[in-house]
């Protein structure tokens, strides 16, 4: 199972304030142009798509590709507008979907 | 006897010489416009929809040497307002001589708040590294930087 680190500020947060949300995900990444041993290929077992959701709207996606790295790792910045869920959904080969929720508190 | 046609033979060479010299140029032109492949042309242009590329407005942040391929930390800022009106659309990333050009395409909205993505990726060899921002308004910007690459990604262990 993947497992999904997601880091919001630390600081108080309020409505209106750019965050910059970090996320990395445990994965390998597997390009498809490696070979085992024997030559046969290692198949490709990538992340395709990383989408981020917060109060009502889709604010983030990002394709990827083979050439990003081993447990994608992606900040992005959004707008705090109210306290609630950020959803965020990995999605890749081989039917992969990971989905993992963190909670942005706006201070008053 | 030989005179005439030595001196034809001169005359032709020269032609020749100078058609060569100038072609070279224009094809030396071309390559180093963009520092482009043909799958590196295709995949931007499969981007930009062939619409002309400004330099400006992107900076694209990565080391000018790492020793390792396998995890480059790219982080890309785009230096445009983020308003309902007018806003960076999306950020993409490209690479010279990776087997696939194609790094990333991020996504951005009004919500983003700022046009800001960092990334770790692969490098296969030391390279020329992309990043073309597309705005709202449909104009495209791009920031290109080179990249020496001490131990390439893809090897096997």
């Amino acid at each position: 199972m993947a497992t999904a680190m997601i880091l919001l500020p630390r600081s108080a947060i309020r409505a209106g304030d750019i965050v910059a949300v970090k996320t990395m995900l445990s994965h390998p990444m597997e390009t498809g142009y490696r070979r085992k041993e024997n030559g046969d290929e290692i198949p490709r077992d990538i992340i395709r798509r990383m989408v981020c959701r917060y109060d009502g709207a889709e604010v983030f996606a990002v394709d990827l590709h083979q050439a990003i790295a081993a447990n994608p790792f992606i900040t992005f910045s959004m707008v705090a507008t109210r306290s609630g869920p950020i959803e965020f959904e990995w999605i890749g080969d081989n039917g992969f979907r990971h989905l993992q929720t963190a909670q942005i508190n706006i201070a008053r | 006897m030989s005179q005439p046609f030595s001196k034809r033979c001169a005359i032709e060479l020269d032609r020749r010489a100078v058609m060569g010299v100038g072609a070279a140029f224009f094809a030396g032109l071309a390559v180093r416009a963009a520092h482009a492949t043909p799958e590196l042309e295709t995949a931007m242009r499969r981007f930009t929809g062939g619409a002309m590329v400004k330099s400006g407005k992107v900076t694209l942040d990565i080391a000018p040497l790492v020793e390792n391929g396998n995890a480059v930390g790219v982080e890309v800022l785009v230096d445009h307002p983020m308003k309902p009106d007018s806003f960076v659309k999306s950020i993409a990333l490209f690479t010279e001589k990776n087997p696939a050009p194609e790094v990333a395409v991020f996504h951005l909205t009004p919500r983003s708040g700022r046009a800001h993505v960092v990334t770790r990726m692969r490098l296969a060899t030391t390279q020329h590294v992309t990043a073309l921002a597309q705005l709202s308004d449909g104009s495209f910007w791009q920031d290109t930087r080179e990249v020496i690459v001490t131990i390439a990604a893809c090897t096997e262990e």
